[in-house]
């Protein structure tokens, strides 16, 4: 078990230099730097650019660069914002709570709906509620987030009122400093009367968004991996034992579906990641995919970086993590 | 007493093509203790009979029968929920593929234990005591240590036992082996045949071997019913149908025995099993008969009476003679 786990965490690494390298690359690659967008279109003297530049390090070769940032990168140090002036990790990890609150969010009603509705479907294969559910997963995995989105605010918070259209909380009511960072619990903290609800409120929309697609995904694969499993020769010997159809269908069937479902699960993080960047930004939900287009805008190089350098470690950090709940649910890999 | 007691079961599958009778009107009956073999080749429809018994056949069948009578209570009057208490219970199973029919997720410990927990109610220190005589039963050594492995790490003769123990758990009254050792090593499948068979003598369980295994109906059962094509063309008791087969399809089978055999070539049944499409009119086994009439290619045969064997025949054979029944009775 323990090698397993060693040789995973050390076939990330390779994953990480090229992560670094490209990710270095494409944000030169786009027209502009900082200096230019910041001076607009008002321009600004050769003299003064050249000084800005030299501050900046931008003047000396771009391989040269590329070391300082490795350099920096294997020593924790991420830069600091061009914008900002504060350290791109400091800034990152005071958003990220919100961005996860609201993934783990979509992530749990994925999941929750997801599942249970796949099962139905595969047991009643053929029904019309198999058909429906499979017709609704298409259209949810066919759907644009920036459409969906709007669509849902049209609907939802500007015809029927029912929820607000942006941000985290009611904070013309409720102001409270984060402790956790997120608002859920952070609301439930400062003891005012209704932030909690208030933040629920603000969750609910942006959830919906950006779990619809895991929600298609997950829906989906465990039909199909249901459907599979129910056929099995170990599902027939647990009728013949008598058991329940739920116990059948709920512990026999579904256990042995799940581990498919399970590594669907872990790919879903990175859609959601790089959903929650769309979600974030139509919801104005303070989190680290609206800080990291903002630095598109920007180009502020190092918070771009270094943002897209954690988002995808988390990435492969959870993909890791993912196979190990595969070991620890399937025995067939645990005891190989 | 009988214990089991089947008239007239049909099983058909609604399939793209029509409707397919993959049991056609099967008769049995089989006593308390009493080990009888149901024999046919593949497709011959006598696990299919055997599943609809136990409830476990898909949606797209469709189950009939004069008859289903288990214990004094009828299987085909009882709700699912009815019949869940039954089966695991008095009636058991034990399926053909012994590594795939374990579940890979759960220990073969839990495995055993459910059926204990959901018919008898037993506590957990109860189930594991349990589940240790029984794998001491069927033969398992270290039986404390196997409670904790995983159906992978066993071979498929260790699988098997851990089938049977898991048929055996609640003590029941009647199993249904299904051609228990085809998936297995020769040398596995006499022991496991063995273990069955004993099992079956010291617990007075009632016991249906399906197989296609001459060789195993000789040596174990005590009644023979032979399947063809989902019809039940003979039966008899096991040494009477060894001496002196009454159906041409049973004369067939043992004449392809190797041990039989005299010549250098294996004699051999020409023809398959006829499918959906090419059903003959008559006698299902007319188109490979040696003895076949033109009235059996174009009338179904009736059954005869028990002194030949219930064959479904027109021409049943007596010491391998045809005997032409006085035409149309």
């Amino acid at each position: 078990m323990l090698r397993f786990v060693i040789r995973r965490v050390a076939l990330t690494l390779p994953t990480f230099v090229a992560l670094m390298f490209v990710t270095f690359i494409a944000v030169r690659l786009v027209p502009g730097d900082p200096i230019e967008v910041r001076t607009g279109e008002r321009g600004i003297s050769p003299e003064r650019l050249a000084q800005f530049r030299h501050e900046l390090g931008l003047d000396r070769p771009v391989w040269q660069q590329f070391l300082d940032y490795a350099n920096g990168l294997v020593h924790g140090d991420f830069g600091v914002s061009i914008v900002t002036k504060t350290p791109v990790l400091h800034e990152f990890l005071t958003l990220f709570p919100a961005t996860l609150e609201l993934s783990l969010c979509a992530l749990l009603l994925a999941v929750v709906i997801g599942v249970p509705v796949g099962v139905l479907a595969a047991v009643k294969r053929g029904g019309v509620l198999d058909h429906a559910v499979m017709a609704v997963a298409l259209t949810g995995y066919s759907m644009p987030i920036f459409w969906w989105g709007l669509l849902l605010i049209m609907l939802v918070s500007e015809s029927w009122g029912l929820t607000p259209v942006s941000g985290r909380v009611d904070l013309i009511n409720y102001y409270f400093e984060p402790v956790t960072g997120f608002m859920l619990i952070d609301s439930l903290l400062s003891d005012q009367e209704g932030a909690f609800w208030s933040a629920a409120q603000h969750l609910i929309l942006p959830s919906i968004v950006l779990g619809t697609i895991p929600l298609a995904v997950i829906a989906r694969m465990t039909r199909s991996s249901m459907l599979e499993v129910l056929s099995e020769d170990y599902v027939r010997t647990a009728r013949a034992k008598g058991l329940s159809p739920l116990r059948v269908v709920g512990l026999h069937a579904l256990r042995n579906a799940l581990i498919p479902v399970v590594t669907v699960i872990g790919l879903q993080t990175g859609t959601l990641l790089a959903g929650a960047v769309l979600t974030e930004h139509i919801f104005a939900w303070p989190g680290v995919g609206k800080w990291l287009i903002e630095s598109i805008a920007r180009r502020d190089y190092p918070a771009l970086q270094g943002g897209i350098m954690l988002i995808s470690g988390i990435v492969i950090v959870v993909n890791l993590l993912v196979d190990l709940a595969y070991v620890a649910i399937n025995p067939r890999i645990r005891h190989g | 007493m009988t214990l089991l007691s089947i008239r007239n079961l049909t099983v058909s599958f609604a399939t793209s093509r029509g409707p397919f009778r993959a049991v056609d009107g099967v008769d049995l009956d089989v006593a308390a203790g009493e080990l009888v073999a149901i024999v046919g080749e593949s497709g011959s429809g006598k696990s299919v009979a055997m599943l609809a018994v136990m409830g476990l056949l898909p949606w797209t069948a469709t189950v009939t029968a004069d008859r289903l009578m288990f214990d004094g209570k009828d299987l085909a009057a009882m709700t699912p929920r009815e019949r869940r208490r039954i089966i695991g219970r008095d009636l058991a199973m034990i399926f053909q593929e012994p590594m795939s029919s374990l579940n890979p997720c759960f220990t073969v410990g839990f495995q055993i234990g459910e059926a204990l927990k959901t018919h008898l109610g037993l506590g957990r220190a109860a189930r594991r005591d349990r589940a240790i005589a029984l794998l001491n039963e069927v033969g398992i050594p270290e039986p404390e240590r196997r409670l904790r492995a995983f159906p992978h790490q066993l071979s498929g003769g260790m699988s098997q036992r851990v089938m049977i123990a898991m048929a055996l758990a609640c003590r029941p009254k009647l199993i249904i082996a299904d051609e228990p050792t085809t998936a297995l090593d020769v040398t596995i499948q006499a022991q496991i045949l063995d273990l069955l068979v004993r099992l079956q003598r010291e617990n007075g369980v009632g016991l249906v071997l399906i197989t296609h295994d001459m060789g195993v109906v000789a040596e174990t059962s005590q009644r023979v019913c032979v399947h063809y094509a989902g019809q039940q063309v003979e039966m008899q008791p096991t040494e009477g149908l060894f001496r002196d087969p009454h159906h041409p399809y049973t004369a067939a089978l043992l004449a392809a025995l190797p041990e039989r055999a005299s010549g250098r070539l294996l004699p051999s049944i020409p023809g398959v099993v006829p499918g959906l499409a090419d059903r003959p009119k008559g006698c299902l086994f007319s188109p490979r008969c040696r003895f076949a009439t033109e009235r059996c290619r174009t009338v179904p045969p009736p059954r005869a009476g028990a002194e030949l064997g219930l064959a479904l025949c027109h021409t049943p054979l007596v010491q391998g003679v045809p005997q032409r029944a006085p035409a149309a009775a």
